[in-house]
């Protein structure tokens, strides 16, 4: 077989078994944070630290009873978790891990694929994570469920607008689509050419957006469970609840990639000329993703931290945020982002 | 309308300003302040492995006295069930046998003495009533269990031991009742 198929293959394998380990470590440090942040010491049972917390509570989800509603559309109702699922997972193929290595003379990015529109790639199937909510939740036949499901669907769709006019800024000044070529171009300025420090408001306008396509506080609207008991995925139980929570914290994973990716620099970090030049093409590019997994994590960490910060929007305050400021914001910085390029 | 006190404050209804309706400087404030909370001391006391700690006169688990010769002092006169505002003890009388008379203080004792320890609310009414030195509260915490059925404690967890080394001391407890009693 072409050996660079198989690389490719091996490094979805490892993309799935990380993302997945990484979202099972993300609920047992939700929980440690909350703890911190509240002065409480957080899960510290199972295991050393509470480390077998995730497994523990994997084992238990998988015992509890599967509940199918009677009067649900029983096909669709197990549908929903499951395009949660697939894509949340789905996202990760074209994130950039680290730079070029070369396989039988042949380079080869560090990225499951190169599509030259990897970013219409990532916002089209952000936009299909809204079905698994909207299907989950009209599928379970319960008005709460329903009103979760319409609260995430309007939410999703007005945040992506804003989400992805910023993003179009960032095309415009890296002048591509591809993710890898959008990283790689940060690599200047002794590997500080990092697109937040050229586009700040965008940065700040993508990762409010972020929080809401990942339905985290402060936009966790759908599944509130004070107002709507548990939101879209109120009448789920066992694994599927499972994989709707367990969807949260791998999106989560995604957008912290996604965040880095485009406005810090992804596996960019200062003095990496000088590191690259005295070490082999396999270490360079394992600490490059070193580097960007740092990244990556610091922004799980803030998305809990913001989480264990700021109370809830009220929803007609979300789409104020969403309409009246955020997108016309995002315009005015494409429009900003235009007129720099043209007369500079 | 003059106020009868001066505690109330005219609220101001100002608008916000441009700082504070971008919100971004009160969100970094918040964000400042749950990161500082992160490193401070934990309230928690992890209880099995840490005890916080109460006072000698703690009011726990109960102990039934045996008196120097290690005789149980207990007549099951009943003073206590009838005491008890809970109504957790039960217990079922015997007469002393020929032979017993180390085991037991007097004629009569207490064949089966039970506390429900969901009922026992550690009032210590019990210990008050007493009028032979036999159920005192000590600073023991009761243990917890998995089934109903085994909060409620028989003999053989109430007693305290024969020798000098199991014996439970409530010195403390015993001067307070009595000063209490008075």
């Amino acid at each position: 077989m072409d050996p660079i198929l198989i690389f490719k293959l091996v490094l979805v394998f490892v993309l799935f078994a990380v993302s997945l380990g990484i979202a099972a470590y993300s609920t047992y440090a939700e929980r440690k944070i909350a703890g911190f942040m509240q002065d409480r010491l957080g899960p510290n049972r199972a295991g050393p630290f509470g480390l077998l917390q995730p497994l523990a509570d994997g084992v238990k989800m998988f015992m509890k009873e599967d509940i199918i509603p009677e009067t649900s559309n029983r096909f669709l109702f197990i549908a929903g978790p499951a395009i949660t699922m697939i894509t949340a997972l789905m996202t990760s193929a074209v994130i950039p891990w680290g730079p070029e290595i070369t396989i039988n003379d042949v380079k080869v990015p560090l990225q499951v694929a190169d599509i030259n529109i990897g970013v219409l790639y990532v916002l089209g199937v952000v936009s299909l994570g809204v079905y698994g909510i909207m299907i989950g939740g009209w599928a379970s036949n319960n008005k709460y469920s329903l009103l979760g499901a319409v609260r995430a669907s309007s939410q999703m769709i007005s945040y992506e607008l804003a989400m992805g006019m910023s993003i179009i800024a960032i095309v415009m000044s890296s002048s591509s689509l591809s993710l890898g070529d959008i990283v790689a171009g940060q690599s200047g300025w002794g590997g500080m050419h990092w697109n937040i420090f050229i586009q700040p408001l965008g940065c700040l306008i993508f990762i409010i957006c972020a929080f809401a396509e990942c339905n985290r506080t402060p936009f966790d609207l759908p599944e509130s469970e004070t107002e709507l008991v548990g939101g879209y995925h109120t009448e789920y139980s066992s694994m599927k609840l499972g994989f709707y929570l367990f969807a949260e914290y791998v999106n989560m994973f995604i957008s912290s990639a996604m965040i880095s990716c485009l406005y810090f620099g992804g596996y960019n970090f200062p003095g990496m000329e000088a590191v690259q030049g005295n070490m082999g093409e396999i270490p360079f590019a394992l600490i490059c993703f070193v580097v960007l997994f740092a990244k990556i994590l610091f922004f799980v960490f803030f998305f809990m931290w913001i989480r264990w910060t700021i109370p809830r929007f009220r929803f007609d305050q979300l789409m104020n945020l969403g309409w009246k400021v955020l997108f016309p914001l995002a315009i005015l910085n494409v429009l900003i982002t235009g007129a720099v390029i043209i007369f500079f | 309308m003059q106020s009868l006190t001066n505690r109330s404050k005219v609220v101001s209804n100002k608008h916000l300003s441009l700082a504070e309706r971008l919100y971004l400087p009160a969100i970094f404030g918040g964000l400042r302040i749950t990161f500082k909370h992160m490193f401070k001391k934990k309230a928690t006391i992890s209880y099995p492995e840490e005890q916080r700690d109460h006072g000698r006169l703690y009011r726990g688990q109960h102990v039934l006295k045996r008196d120097e010769q290690g005789r149980e002092n207990c007549t099951a006169c009943g003073l206590c069930a009838v005491a008890c505002p809970a109504e957790a003890i039960t217990m079922v009388a015997g007469e002393r046998k020929k032979g017993e008379e180390h085991l037991y203080r007097e004629e009569k004792y207490a064949i089966e003495y039970n506390i429900n320890m969901l009922r026992c609310i550690f009032c210590g009414l019990c210990e008050e009533a007493c009028p032979k030195d036999a159920i005192y509260l000590t600073d023991r915490i009761a243990e917890s269990n998995y089934q109903r059925g085994q909060f409620i404690f028989t003999k053989d967890k109430l007693v305290e031991g024969i020798d000098k080394s199991d014996r439970i001391d409530v010195s403390d407890r015993r001067k307070a009742v009595r000063k209490g009693a008075m």
